[in-house]
């Protein structure tokens, strides 16, 4: 049978989805290849320049937004992915669990509801109890929507997971303990690794939650990046954007290669 | 038989320790401390905030007041008539029309990516899958103003038209059109993964059995494929929509000062516009339609299933 006249064949699907890459990649390409702009005004190309990369690294504000976003990216990955590898081992591992739905719906009510509804939630609710410190408002709020990005891969991990080899491990009269630890710990750790590095990059990417909250000493740097935009594009900006679109590919990378390679060895 | 019970079989033998019976208490408290802290407790207070009076000064104080629902719909004159206003009902309006138009946009070029990523080899496949993932996890911010750079005044879209004879010095940027350019390309990979899954497990034989009982193509995407990955299109559906009616940065950067979503109008009121109890209604009405759109769409699956 030609392609011609395969029925499964569609003319002109391949051109379409090639255009598709093309447009999902381009943006990206563009802000990339305009940071090596040695003209001042963006549009304009006068010649290859890794000036802007300099003036980045030199940017003091810069290197302070992007160490209160690793700090709370950091605090709330931990938590995030401490307290989702809880639920999940609850809800999937737990007997005659009360409120199993309902606590899955709690855990995962971040993804529900619009992010600048619970931004606002929070401002409220942190002036009124008179939380001041800024650092400490954002790694609440972060933990708390970071959470269902680190539970959705562990509870899948934790559900295609047979329950032979925990069993064998009791059989064999180890504690309850130490059967987390040297069995289930290890089988379900691709899920509990991309959990956390979702958590991570959702954290480092907030902006709605992150504007609101943020105080004078704890810019993040999304909110430092809106800062730079609202006072017009410059090259420089280019340069602290292809720095971190580089740095959030390799990440996603490496979180995708290792929830992958997770599920390969669980078929 | 509850599913708890399918999970862990009883274990009957005395000896051996059974498996963290306390688990779910301990494991799941942790869970609700957080949630109820930095989530429930905040929303019941946001819903408290909308009803109070809006303070002199900023801020506000708890003294019972419809005010903030009545300014979405009316505007109080000198003499205290209530004069009917339009402006924050365009605004909702010009978000949900956006939103739809993102589901749409995204749902059109996403059915035939994901049709042909789907019929792939599966390395292929996996690349594939890998390459429309990957610059979801790149900044939302960083994926806007990239959208800035291309429309705005001398980058590249403007500059390859004016070679067509478009006055020099245009910008496409500060309107409806460039915010929902921005919203198509930020929540594109939201569709297009669930429809790849429900178009995976799609049986091929039957487009084939489509085709041998004369269907032509168009027939076929219409009768067969449409119809079989519908709970994917429905779940891609909801993963745009929902968070298109709650965008921020979109409308903020691309649409400029006057051409507000619901999202940019409440962080106003948290932000230069001080009006605390109206942005608390704003964004009450905002989770009502989501959360009415959430069950409706949960409700609607529920019955599909029942007479499946």
């Amino acid at each position: 049978m030609t392609r011609r006249h395969d029925v499964k064949h569609y003319p002109g699907l391949g051109p379409l989805v090639a255009l598709f890459f093309v447009y999902l990649y381009a943006p990206l390409a563009i802000v990339v290849i305009y940071s090596f702009n040695a003209n001042r005004i963006v549009g304009v190309w006068t010649g290859f320049s890794l000036e802007w990369y300099a003036s980045a690294l030199n940017n003091r504000a810069l290197m302070n937004a992007l160490k209160t976003s690793l700090t709370v990216a950091g605090v709330a990955t931990v938590v995030a992915t401490t307290i989702a590898l809880l639920a999940a081992l609850a809800i999937i591992r737990g007997r005659n669990v009360r409120f199993r739905k309902l606590s899955e719906t709690v855990v995962n009510l971040p993804l529900l509801l619009p992010e600048i509804v619970l931004a606002v939630a929070s401002l409220i609710f942190f002036s009124l109890i008179g939380l001041q410190n800024g650092m400490m408002k954002l790694i609440i709020a972060h933990s708390a929507f970071c959470t269902p990005f680190a539970f959705l891969p562990i509870r899948a991990r934790l559900q295609g997971m047979s329950l032979d080899f925990e069993e064998a491990s009791a059989d064999l009269y180890a504690s309850r303990w130490t059967t987390f630890r040297r069995v289930t710990l290890p089988l379900i750790f691709p899920g509990v690794f991309s959990g956390a590095m979702l958590a991570f990059l959702i954290s480092m990417d907030d902006f709605i939650t992150s504007n609101l909250l943020s105080t004078g000493g704890t810019t993040t740097l999304p909110v430092y990046i809106f800062s730079l935009i609202r006072s017009g594009t410059s090259p420089e900006l280019n340069a602290i954007g292809t720095l971190l679109i580089v740095a959030s590919l390799i990440l996603a990378t490496v979180a995708l290669a290792v929830a992958a390679r997770g599920a390969r060895n669980n078929d | 038989m509850s599913d708890s019970a399918l999970h862990n079989p009883p274990l009957d033998r005395p000896h051996r320790p059974r498996p963290w019976h306390n688990l779910p208490f301990w494991g799941l408290l942790p869970t609700w401390v957080l949630m109820g802290f930095a989530l429930l407790v905040p929303v019941v207070i946001v819903a408290a905030v909308s009803v109070a009076t809006r303070g002199t000064h900023g801020g506000f104080t708890w003294d019972f007041n419809l005010a903030s629902y009545r300014q979405i719909l009316f505007n109080e004159g000198w003499t205290g008539e209530m004069e009917f206003t339009p402006q924050y009902l365009m605004i909702i309006a010009r978000t949900f029309v956006l939103a739809g138009a993102t589901t749409l946009i995204c749902l059109i070029f996403a059915v035939p990516v994901a049709y042909f990523i789907a019929r792939q080899t599966a390395g292929t496949k996996a690349v594939l899958i890998y390459l429309v993932t990957l610059p979801f996890w790149v900044s939302m911010i960083l994926r806007v103003y990239a959208w800035m750079i291309i429309l705005g005044r001398g980058g590249p879209l403007p500059r390859f038209l004016e070679s067509f004879g478009l006055p020099p010095g245009t910008s496409f940027m500060f309107n409806d059109f460039a915010t929902l350019t921005a919203m198509v390309y930020t929540y594109m990979p939201l569709m297009v993964l669930p429809v790849f899954a429900s178009i995976e497990k799609l049986d091929v034989t039957l487009i084939e059995a489509a085709h041998d009982l004369y269907a032509n193509r168009w027939t076929t995407v219409r009768k067969v494929i449409l119809p079989l990955t519908a709970p994917g299109i429905v779940s891609g559906a909801i993963l745009v929509f929902v968070p298109s009616l709650g965008a921020v940065l979109e409308p903020t950067l691309m649409g400029g000062g006057k051409q507000m979503m619901m999202g940019s109008l409440i962080q106003l009121q948290f932000g230069g516009g001080r009006n605390w109890p109206f942005g608390a209604a704003i964004a009450m009405t905002l989770m009502c339609f989501v959360v009415i759109f959430l069950i409706f769409t949960a409700h609607r699956a529920a019955r599909k299933g029942d007479v499946a």
